[in-house]
């Protein structure tokens, strides 16, 4: 990259313009979440009038109030930290032995496995087979059911599996000598050295996990097993030909888009938090995983 | 597992007497006079532990993802929730006759193609065009922050996008309407007109998907050799020059595969929003396989014609990326898996 004092006037020129396009950009990707959490803090009336730009008007947090007395905001919110705490943590432990299998070149059927494992990345069998695999496995309707079934995917283990095929030898036969097993090898050994690729997987699970939504949507009935996603959806479905909220609405101060709104301020909120910490990661994770040149 | 006996330094250690409790780790040799199945019981005591390891993994891919191929058999077959996947009566090609003689199916099928079309004329320059914007800001701090923020948006669920999409496309409430009005034209009720399903499922992919895609085509811009900008710079070349002649010619490979994952993806939109952000009177532009087959099976119970479509829909994706995956071999020495 050049010094900017040594840019022609036409370069100078070129780097201000694209600059002001990237900017535009950022700023059209930021403006849809200011304008829900503008909503979110608006009287319902100003909200559905339209009368909501930039910032909040006639501010309150009545719709705040509305969903955060809703104990099943609570119980999904309480789901969904279950669904991704657990659900990572069982992919964890199916998806790092598994890779690190995959991983040894003393593997019988090692090429077998493999294509075992990435074939399903070309074809799987759809909705329907999936959906009935599960009802007779008596999985519907299941907070396990949910955690095991989404816990292992063939991209996930392949990118692993390459992570660990590039450490180098050396550092395994230093364990082999003061004589560690397969277990305590990976263990010491092979988790420690591949802390980024663990990184970008657990990051992925999570991502995941917290947005999971059409198969919870599919499987589950009890409105004590939702997760927020679900919840969400819900509630953006029914509050707008809901009579009852309708009567409700009227006498308070919220209506369906503050109340939609509010929710997806407080489901994104989590997100916000763990954005800086994971952003360092899914850069070098999804170029790990993605196209080798 | 006590000790462990390497080939130090490429030699083989042949003479070693290998004692059945002794980890010994090179397979490479055979030893005279085994037998295979002695080998093979030797080599299982010595690394049963990896078995071990990978066995939890395979018998899950058995029980959640190969099972439900077996019961991909209902696609011709007359299922029967009592009867059962193996007991249903086989009825051939009925349920691909019904479906192909199916308008609704049929229209999936095509706006499945079309949206998906759309999305690669659309999408799939955006993140190239982003990610070569990206490179000319010289402020680093400027590009970082810009880099952060376009990338938040991949990781939103989709049910918030589709939340952010209704609340701002409401024909009263939302932002774009009273921009409209403001304008002085009359508020259009985007999501229930077929005509806008497409821009706006289209263009909300790309607001949502744009900035996270840049990072590939990003990584291979880094990789561009630096020398070839200095002697550019010293025959007096220009940065949009610069751009033209070298940045895009060096990563049109990268662009290229990019593609062709692309083309092999064709026959998968993002069912999950669309489920999200369609309604009936949309059906006519909105509705894709995936979704048709949600509502067929999952939501009338009709399991085995669901299936059907389904199948199609699954083989017609497996030969587009096989076929991918061989035309990437020719751009590239490792192929994409």
């Amino acid at each position: 990259m050049q010094k900017w004092s040594l840019y022609s006037r036409g370069d100078k020129f070129f780097a201000v313009v694209v600059s002001i396009l990237i900017g535009m950009f950022t700023v059209a990707t930021l403006y849809p979440f200011i304008y829900i959490a503008a909503v979110s803090f608006s009287s319902g009336f100003a909200a559905q009038a339209g009368k909501v730009v930039l910032t909040p008007i006639d501010a309150t947090i009545e719709a705040y109030g509305y969903i955060l007395t809703d104990p099943q905001f609570w119980i999904s919110y309480r789901n969904t930290f279950i669904y991704t705490i657990g659900g990572t943590i069982m992919s964890l432990a199916f998806i790092i032995p598994g890779a690190y299998a995959l991983s040894r070149p003393q593997l019988k059927g090692r090429r077998f496995f493999n294509l075992f494992i990435a074939f399903t990345m070309w074809f799987n069998a759809g909705l329907i087979p999936f959906f009935l695999n599960m009802r007779d496995l008596n999985l519907l309707d299941s907070m396990f059911g949910i955690i095991l079934a989404f816990a292992v995917n063939a991209f996930n283990i392949i990118l692993l599996r390459n992570f660990f095929e590039a450490i180098p030898q050396s550092f395994e036969e230093a364990a082999r000598m003061d004589g560690a097993n397969d277990f305590q090898v990976l263990w010491k050994v092979f988790i420690p050295l591949s802390k980024p690729a663990i990184a970008t997987i657990t990051l992925f699970c999570i991502v995941s996990r917290w947005n999971g939504f059409f198969w919870a949507m599919v499987l589950l009935q009890s409105e004590d097993k939702i997760p927020l996603q679900v919840f969400l959806r819900h509630t953006i479905a029914n509050l707008s030909d809901d009579d009852e909220f309708a009567i409700v609405q009227t006498a308070a101060g919220f209506s369906a888009e503050t109340v939609t709104a509010a929710i997806i301020v407080c489901s994104i909120i989590p997100v916000l938090i763990v954005y800086p910490f994971i952003q360092k990661y899914f850069e070098k994770g999804i170029l790990l995983g993605g196209v080798k040149e | 597992m006590s000790d462990r006996n390497s080939d130090i330094g490429g030699l083989p250690v042949e003479e070693l007497v290998v004692k059945a409790d002794e980890a010994m780790r090179d397979r490479r040799k055979t030893r005279a006079g085994d037998s295979s199945w002695v080998r093979t019981w030797d080599h299982f005591r010595r690394e049963w532990q990896i078995y071990v390891m990978l066995l939890p993994t395979i018998i899950w891919f058995i029980v959640f993802l190969y099972k439900p191929m077996y019961g991909l058999q209902i696609a011709f077959k007359d299922y029967s929730i009592f009867r059962g996947v193996a007991d249903s009566p086989w009825v051939g090609w009925e349920h691909f006759k019904t479906l192909f003689s199916n308008d609704q199916f049929l229209r999936a099928v095509r706006n499945t193609i079309t949206i998906s079309f759309y999305n690669l004329i659309f999408g799939f320059p955006a993140p190239i065009i982003l990610a070569l914007m990206f490179n000319e800001i010289i402020h680093a701090t400027y590009k970082r922050t810009a880099q952060t923020i376009v990338y938040l948006p991949h990781f939103i669920s989709s049910v918030i996008i589709a939340g952010i999409v209704i609340t701002a496309f409401s024909p009263t409430a939302g932002i774009i309407n009273t921009i409209i009005e403001w304008l002085g034209f009359d508020a259009v009720y985007f999501l229930t007109q077929p005509e806008w399903f497409r821009p706006i499922f289209v263009g909300t992919g790309i607001w949502q998907e744009a900035g996270f895609g840049s990072i590939v085509f990003l990584a291979a811009i880094a990789g561009v050799n630096p020398s070839l900008y200095e002697s550019a710079v010293v025959d007096g070349a220009n940065r949009w020059q610069m751009m033209w002649k070298i940045t895009i010619p060096s990563i049109l490979p990268t662009i290229l595969i990019m593609l062709i994952i692309r083309i092999g993806n064709i026959m998968e939109v993002s069912f999950e929003l669309v489920i999200l952000l369609y309604q009936p009177s949309t059906y006519e532009t909105a509705d894709v396989v995936n979704t048709w087959v949600y509502r067929q099976g999952l939501q009338s119970g009709q399991y085995d014609l669901a299936a059907a479509a389904g199948l199609f829909n699954a083989v017609v994706a497996f030969v587009l990326v096989m076929t991918a995956n061989t035309l990437s071999r020719r751009f590239s020495r490792t192929s994409l898996w």
